[in-house]
C-alpha cells in the first residue's frame, strides 16, 4: 500500500498533497500552519509557491520533501505515500528522489563544489553518469569552479552549485525554498535561469517557494498559500499579474487583521 | 553583565556539565590523594603514639622497626626488671617478648595479609601509652593468660576465618615451624586498626617458649613514668641499673624514630601519588582551555553584539572569566567530595595490599581545602584566560556578518618557529642529560621531557597533520562519503582537534615512556636472573624474611640434594652507617664462582669480602679492617679479603655465617641455593623440595624459569598500579573528546540537517562522529606514543647503570593504540546519538 508504482502516473502528477494539516503548539498557542491542503504538481512544470509571510509556504513544502510529518493529510512523492515510512526509508526518499534547494547553508564547507555536487550520488553509493554530470555542470556554468570550496564562492554560485547538486540525481521532483533570497538580482537571474532551463531543457520538475513576484514570473504556475490554505493559482503567470494577486491578498490579510 | 554571565551559565547546563567534570575529576583526585596520604600519616601517628610507653630500655645500637633478620640474643633478666620497678621514677615496668618473622596462617593454610605488611608477635602486659592510656584494647573475648592462648587483631582473626575458640597456626622464624593456639580473644593497638599488621599476643612464659628457647627473659622493656617524671628523667634513671649493652631511651625519641622511618616511606607514597594528580590536572586543564576556546568561538555573535553595544573589551574578557570562576567554584565544591569518595577507593586499594587506614582519618583537612579551591579555580581561570582575551578581540561588526562561528586560525609561522626552538630546547636538555651533564641525569632529561610534552601539545595541529590527514585518506578508502566527511572535519579546525587530542596525548606519553621503562626494568631483570641464577633451585620467603634451619635441614635430606648453600642476613652498622649483611656458609663458594676484582673468594673467621661499589663507598680494600656493629651491640672488625664484581647473588658485605652467630644473632636461613646431584632428576628433586614447604606459604622453592616469572610478576604489579592511576587522566581526556564532539555537533547543526536532508542516514551520521571521534583519539594516541617512547628511552639510557637491557614494549603501544580507538568510538556514543535525533527540519531551520 505505501509502495506505489513509481513515476509514469498516467496523470503526470510528480507529488500531490491530499487535506495536508500542519498544526504547531497546543490549545491556547494553537497555530494551523497548514490548514487542509489538496494541491497536485505536475511533472515536467515549474511550479511557484507564493504568499504572506507566515502563510505556510514552507511548511507546506517541508511537508512535500519528506523533511516533516504533517499533523494530518496525506503527502504523495512520485507515487509513494509519505506518512507511513520510516526514517530510513525517508532518507534514501530523500536522497534518491528528491532534491533540496536552500535558501543559505546549502553546501557542506569542507567539501569542493564537484564533492558537494555528487554528495547524495556518494552517499547513495551511486556513479553519475558522466553526460548528465557534464550537462549540469555546463548549465551552471562552474566548470572552472568545481575544486573551491563554498568559502571561496560567491553567494549566487554557492546557491548555482547547490542547484547542481538538486538536479545531479536526476530527482523526481526539486524542491528550492527561497533559493534567490539571499541573492542579489544579478545573481537572482542565473539561478532562476538555470531552474527555468532545467524544466525546459532536461524535463525536469521544480517547486520554489517565493514571496518575490520577479522569481515567480520565471514560472508556469503560481499558487498561492494564505492563513494554510490554497487561495488562487494562476498559469504562464506575468509579473503584473503576480504583483495583482499579491497586492489583493494582502490587502485580505490587513483586513482581516484589522 | 554579571547577570548575563550567569544566564549563560544557566543556559547551558550540558556543557557546563561536561566542561565542569574534567575539573570535578582533576581535582577530585587531587583531593583524594590528599586526603588519602593525610589519612595515611594519620593512621600510622595514632598507632605509634598509641603504642610508645613513657620509656623503653632495648639493646644498644638497635633501632625501633628493624626490618629484618631475627633479632639478636641478648636478653633483659628477669632481675633487671624488678631492680627497674624499684626506682621511684618508675611506676611500672614491664618484659616485653617480640618476636619478628612470624606469619600467621588463616583458616584456609594461606597467609593473612600476604607479605606485605608485618606480623607482630609479643607477649601480652598491660602497660600504658605516653598519653597514659592502655596501648592495646580488647576488642572480644579475653587476653591470653595460658600457654597455648592466642588474642589476635580483630581484622586479622576476620580476615583469616577465625572465630574465638579456633586454633590458629602461626609460622615461626626459630625454632618450632609452625604451632597452633587457641583464640581466646581479639583486639586493637589503642588509636585504632594496626595499618594492616597483623597482631599475635602470646602469653608470657608461652612467647619465652617460643622466641627465646624457653629462657626466662625479654627483648626490651616498657617503662611507664612515676607520677611528675619526665620521660628523660626516667630514662636516665633506668639507665642507672641496666647491664652493659643495654640502654634506655625516652618514648618520644621511639616515636620521633618510627615518625622517620615511616615518614619516607609515607612520603614516597604521597609523592608518588600527587604526581599523577598533577598529570590528571594538567589534562584537565588542556580541557577547560579547549572547552572555553570553542564555547567562545560559538559566542563571537553575541560578544560582537555586546562590543557594539557599548560593553568594553576587559568587560567581555571578564564575562568569559567570571563563567570560568563559577564553573571552577562549582566544579572544585563537588571534586572535593569526590575526592572524599575516592580517598576511601584508595584506601581499599591499599588495603587490599595490606595496608590498613581506617575510614575515621580519611577526612577532609582544611589545607587539603584550600588547595582544591586554589588549584581548581586558578588552573580553570589561567586555561580560560586565552580565550577570553580572544573572546574579547571580537570586532563588534561581526555581530553582523553571516557565518556564524570565526574560524579559527591555524597556527602562525611564528608559532611553529618558537615550537621548533622549543623542541630543539628539550632536545638538548635531554641530550645534556644523557652524556652527562653536571647533577642528576634524570633530572635533565625529566626537564626536557616536560618542555617536549607541552610543545607537542601545543604544536598538536602541526605535528599532528599528517596523522588527520593519514586517517582522513584511510576512512575515506574503507567507508566512502561517511568517512571522507569525517576525516575533513577532524581537519576543519586542527587547533581544537589538536587541543582534544592533546590531553589524550599527555596521558599517553606517561604511559609510554613508563611502558619502556618497565619492558626494560624486566628485559634488564630476565638478563641478570639469565647470567646470576646459577644453581639449581633457590629457597626464599618472597619478602625476603628470615626462615627457620629446620627447612634446610630437611632438604638436605632428599633424595638427589649435591649441594645445599645456606645465606643469613641481618641489618648491621657498617663503619657506622646502617647496611644489610649477609653470612654465608662454606658450600657457597661450591655453588657460586663469584667474578673477583682483587683478593680470593675463600673466607673463614673474621674475614669479609666486599662488592666492588660497597668498596668503594666505605674506601676499603684488601687488607683493610672493616668494623661491623651487629643488634646486640657487639662489634666485630673484619679483614677483607677479596673484592668482587658487584652482583645480586650476595650482599655488598658477605662473611661468614658464624659471625654472625657468634655476634650474638640467632640463626635462620633468608636463602637457599640447591644443585641437584649429578644424575638426579631435577623434576623429582623439586616435586621432594615442595614437599618440605608444603605446608609454609612463606618460603618457596623456585628454579630459574619460576624465579624470572616472580620478577616478572611484581614489575607488572607495579605497572598495573602506575596504569590504573594514570587511568583517570586517560578518562578526563575521553571527556574532553566527548565535550568538543558535543560542542561540535552543536555548532554543525546546520550542516547535520542539510546532510540528512540530501539523504545521509541516522546510522551513518553516528557513523561520520564515531570516525571523527576515532580520528582525534589516534592522534592523541600516535602523539603520545612517539613522545613517551622517546622519553622512555632517554630515561633509560640515564639509568643505564642499573637498567642495563633497553626493551620496547611494541605490542603493550599496539594495545595501547587499541584502546584509544576503542576510547574514540565510547566517546562519540553520546554526541553521535544527540546528533542523530535532531529532527531534520529544526537542524536546518536553526539560526
Ligand atoms: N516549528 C514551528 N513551531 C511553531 N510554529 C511554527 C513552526 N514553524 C512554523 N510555524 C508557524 O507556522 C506558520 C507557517 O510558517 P511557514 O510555513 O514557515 O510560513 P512561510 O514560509 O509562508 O513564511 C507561521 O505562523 C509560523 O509561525
Ligand atoms: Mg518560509
Amino acid at each position: 500500500m505505501t509502495e506505489q508504482p513509481t513515476g509514469g502516473a498516467p496523470d503526470g502528477v510528480a507529488a500531490s498533497a491530499h487535506d495536508l494539516v500542519k498544526v504547531y503548539g497546543t490549545e491556547e498557542a494553537e497555530v494551523r500552519a497548514l490548514d487542509g491542503v489538496t494541491v497536485d504538481l505536475m511533472k515536467g512544470e515549474f511550479t511557484a509557491i507564493m504568499g504572506p509571510s507566515g502563510s505556510g509556504k514552507s511548511t507546506l513544502m517541508h511537508c512535500l520533501a519528506a523533511l516533516d510529518t504533517p499533523t494530518s493529510g496525506e503527502a504523495v512523492v512520485d507515487g509513494t505515500s509519505l506518512g507511513r515510512l520510516k526514517d530510513k526509508a525517508l532518507t534514501n526518499l530523500r536522497r534518491d528522489r528528491i532534491g533540496f534547494v536552500f535558501q543559505a547553508f546549502n553546501l557542506v564547507p569542507t567539501l569542493t563544489a564537484k564533492e558537494n555536487i555528487l554528495l547524495p550520488l556518494d552517499l547513495a553509493g551511486k556513479k553519475p553518469d558522466p553526460a548528465w554530470f557534464d550537462a549540469v555542470i555546463d548549465a551552471i556554468g562552474l566548470r572552472p569552479r568545481l575544486g573551491h570550496r563554498p568559502s571561496e564562492m560567491s553567494g549566487g554560485q554557492q546557491q548555482r552549485v547547490a542547484c547542481a547538486r538538486a538536479l545531479v540525481s536526476r530527482p523526481s521532483i526539486v524542491f528550492a525554498d527561497e533559493p534567490t533570497g539571499n541573492l542579489d538580482s544579478t545573481s537572482s537571474a542565473e539561478v532562476l535561469g538555470f531552474l527555468r532551463r532545467s524544466v525546459d531543457d532536461f524535463g525536469q520538475t521544480v517547486v520554489m517557494v517565493t514571496h518575490d513576484p520577479v522569481a515567480a514570473s520565471y514560472s508556469d504556475r503560481v499558487l498561492f498559500l494564505a492563513d494554510g490554505k490554497v487561495v488562487d493559482e494562476l498559469r504562464e503567470p506575468h509579473r503584473d499579474a503576480i504583483l495583482e494577486r499579491m497586492g489583493a491578498l494582502s490587502d485580505a490579510a490587513t483586513s482581516k487583521a484589522g | 553583565m554579571l547577570r548575563l554571565t550567569l544566564r549563560n551559565l544557566v543556559a547551558r547546563k550540558v556543557r557546563l556539565v561536561m566542561s565542569t567534570l574534567a575539573i570535578v575529576l582533576g581535582i577530585g583526585f587531587l583531593a583524594g590523594v590528599l586526603t588519602f596520604s593525610h589519612g595515611l600519616g594519620a593512621t600510622f601517628d595514632n598507632i605509634i603514639e598509641g603504642s610508645t610507653s613513657d620509656a623503653l630500655v632495648r639493646t644498644e645500637g638497635e633501632v625501633s622497626f628493624q626490618a629484618s633478620g631475627a633479632g639478636t640474643t641478648k636478653l633483659v633478666e628477669p632481675q633487671v626488671i624488678e631492680r627497674l620497678r624499684e626506682l621511684p621514677e618508675v611506676e611500672a615496668a614491664d618484659g616485653s617478648v617480640d618476636g619478628v618473622g612470624a606469619y600467621l596462617l588463616g583458616e584456609d593454610g594461606k597467609l593473612v595479609g600476604g607479605t606485605g605488611a608485618p606480623t607482630l608477635v609479643f607477649n601480652y602486659y598491660d602497660s600504658v601509652n605516653v598519653a597514659g592510656d592502655p596501648i592495646l584494647i580488647l576488642e572480644s573475648g579475653q587476653w591470653p593468660d595460658q600457654p597455648g592462648e592466642i588474642n589476635l587483631d580483630e581484622s586479622s582473626a576476620e580476615r583469616g576465618g577465625y572465630e574465638i575458640g579456633d586454633e590458629v597456626t602461626l609460622l615461626l622464624p626459630v625454632g618450632e615451624l609452625r604451632k597452633t593456639f587457641e583464640l581466646v580473644g581479639t583486639s586493637n593497638f589503642n588509636g585504632g586498626g594496626t595499618a594492616g599488621a597483623t597482631l599475635a599476643l602470646l602469653e608470657t612464659s608461652e612467647a619465652q617458649a617460643v622466641f627465646l628457647g624457653g629462657q626466662d627473659a625479654y627483648t626490651t622493656v616498657a617503662l611507664t613514668a612515676a607520677d611528675g617524671v619526665s620521660q628523660t628523667e626516667l630514662a636516665d634513671a633506668a639507665k642507672t641499673v641496666l647491664p652493659d649493652g643495654f640502654t634506655a631511651v625516652t618514648g618520644q625519641k621511639v616515636i620521633d624514630e618510627s615518625d622517620e622511618q615511616i615518614g619516607q616511606f609515607l612520603d614516597v607514597i604521597g609523592y608518588f601519588l600527587i604526581a599523577f594528580a598533577v598529570i590528571a590536572i594538567v589534562v584537565g586543564a588542556f580541557i577547560i582551555f579547549n572547552t572555553f576556546s570553542i564555547l567562545v568561538s560559538q559566542r563571537v555573535r553575541e560578544s560582537a553584539l555586546l562590543r557594539a553595544l557599548g560593553a568594553s573589551r576587559r568587560q567581555v574578557t571578564w564575562s568569559v572569566l567570571v563563567e570560568a570562576f563559577f564553573m571552577a567554584l562549582l566544579g572544585s565544591t563537588l571534586g572535593l567530595l569526590l575526592g572524599l569518595g575516592l580517598s576511601r577507593g584508595l584506601a581499599a586499594v591499599f588495603r587490599a595490599q595490606g595496608l590498613d587506614i581506617a575510614g575515621e582519618v580519611l577526612v577532609l583537612t582544611p589545607t587539603t581545602v584550600i588547595a582544591a579551591y586554589v588549584v581548581g579555580i586558578g588552573i580553570t581561570m589561567i586555561a580560560a584566560f586565552v580565550p577570553a582575551r580572544r573572546a574579547a578581540k571580537v570586532a563588534p561588526v561581526a555581530a553582523l556578518r553571516d557565518d556564524l562561528t570565526v574560524q579559527e586560525k591555524a597556527l602562525g609561522r611564528r608559532r611553529i618557529l618558537l615550537g621548533t626552538i622549543a623542541l630543539l630546547v628539550g632536545a638538548a636538555l635531554m641530550g645534556a642529560g644523557l652524556i652527562g651533564a653536571p647533577g642528576a641525569d634524570a633530572a635533565w632529561i625529566g626537564a626536557g621531557a616536560v618542555i617536549w610534552v607541552i610543545t607537542v601539545a601545543v604544536m598538536a595541529p602541526v605535528l599532528g597533520h599528517p596523522v588527520l590527514v593519514a586517517c582522513r585518506a584511510a576512512f575515506d578508502k574503507v567507508f566512502g562519503t561517511t568517512g571522507k566527511l569525517a576525516g575533513e572535519n577532524a581537519l576543519r579546525n586542527p587547533r581544537r582537534t589538536g587541543a582534544t587530542a592533546s590531553a589524550l596525548m599527555i596521558g599517553l606519553a606517561v604511559v609510554s615512556a613508563v611502558g619502556v621503562l618497565a619492558a626494560s626494568l624486566s628485559a634488564t631483570n630476565d638478563a641478570l636472573v639469565d647470567r646470576e641464577f646459577r644453581s639449581d633451585f633457590l629457597v626464599q620467603s618472597p619478602s625476603f624474611q628470615g626462615f627457620p634451619t629446620k627447612i634446610g635441614d630437611e632438604m638436605e635430606q632428599v633424595d638427589g640434594v649435591g649441594t645445599i648453600s645456606r645465606m643469613q642476613g641481618s641489618v648491621a652498622l657498617v663503619k657506622e652507617d646502617q647496611d644489610f649483611v649477609m653470612g654465608v656458609d662454606r658450600a657457597f663458594a661450591r655453588i657460586y664462582e663469584l667474578d673477583m676484582v682483587r683478593g680470593t673468594q675463600d673466607i673463614s673467621g673474621d674475614q669479609a669480602i666486599l662488592s666492588e661499589s660497597k668498596a668503594g663507598d666505605l674506601d676499603a680494600d684488601v687488607g683493610t679492617q672493616v668494623p661491623v656493629a651487629f643488634p646486640g651491640g657487639q662489634t666485630v672488625d673484619l679483614e677483607v679479603v677479596g673484592i668482587f664484581e658487584d652482583t645480586p647473588i650476595t650482599g655488598g658485605v658477605t662473611m661468614p655465617i658464624s659471625v654472625l652467630e657468634d655476634a650474638g644473632l640467632r640463626r635462620n636461613d633468608s636463602t637457599l641455593s640447591i644443585n641437584v646431584a649429578e644424575g638426579a632428576d631435577v623434576g623429582e628433586v623439586q616435586a621432594a623440595l615442595d614437599k618440605v614447604v608444603e605446608d609454609i606459604p612463606v618460603v618457596t622453592v623456585q628454579d630459574k624459569e619460576g624465579f624470572s616469572e616472580l620478577i616478572k610478576g611484581q614489575v607488572n604489579q607495579l605497572l598495573f598500579m602506575i596504569y590504573g592511576l594514570l587511568a583517570l587522566a586517560v578518562i578526563i581526556a575521553v571527556i574532553g573528546i566527548v565535550n568538543t564532539l558535543g560542542l561540535s555537533v552543536i555548532e554543525r547543526t546546520r550542516e547535520v540537517g542539510l546532510l540528512r536532508a540530501v539523504g545521509l542516514s541516522r546510522r551513518r551520521l553516528r557513523l561520520m562522529i564515531t570516525l571523527e571521534s576515532i580520528t582525534i583519539a589516534v592522534l592523541g594516541a600516535v602523539l603520545g606514543l612517539v613522545v613517551g617512547l622517546l622519553i622512555g628511552v632517554a630515561l633509560r639510557q640515564s639509568l643505564s647503570d642499573d637498567l642495563t637491557e633497553l626493551a620496547l614494549p611494541l605490542s603493550s603501544l599496539v594495545v595501547f593504540l587499541v584502546i584509544a580507538v576503542v576510547f574514540g568510538v565510547l566517546a562519540a556514543i553520546v554526541p553521535a546519538v544527540r546528533a542523530s535525533r535532531m529532527k531534520v527540519l529544526d537542524a536546518i531551520a536553526t539560526e
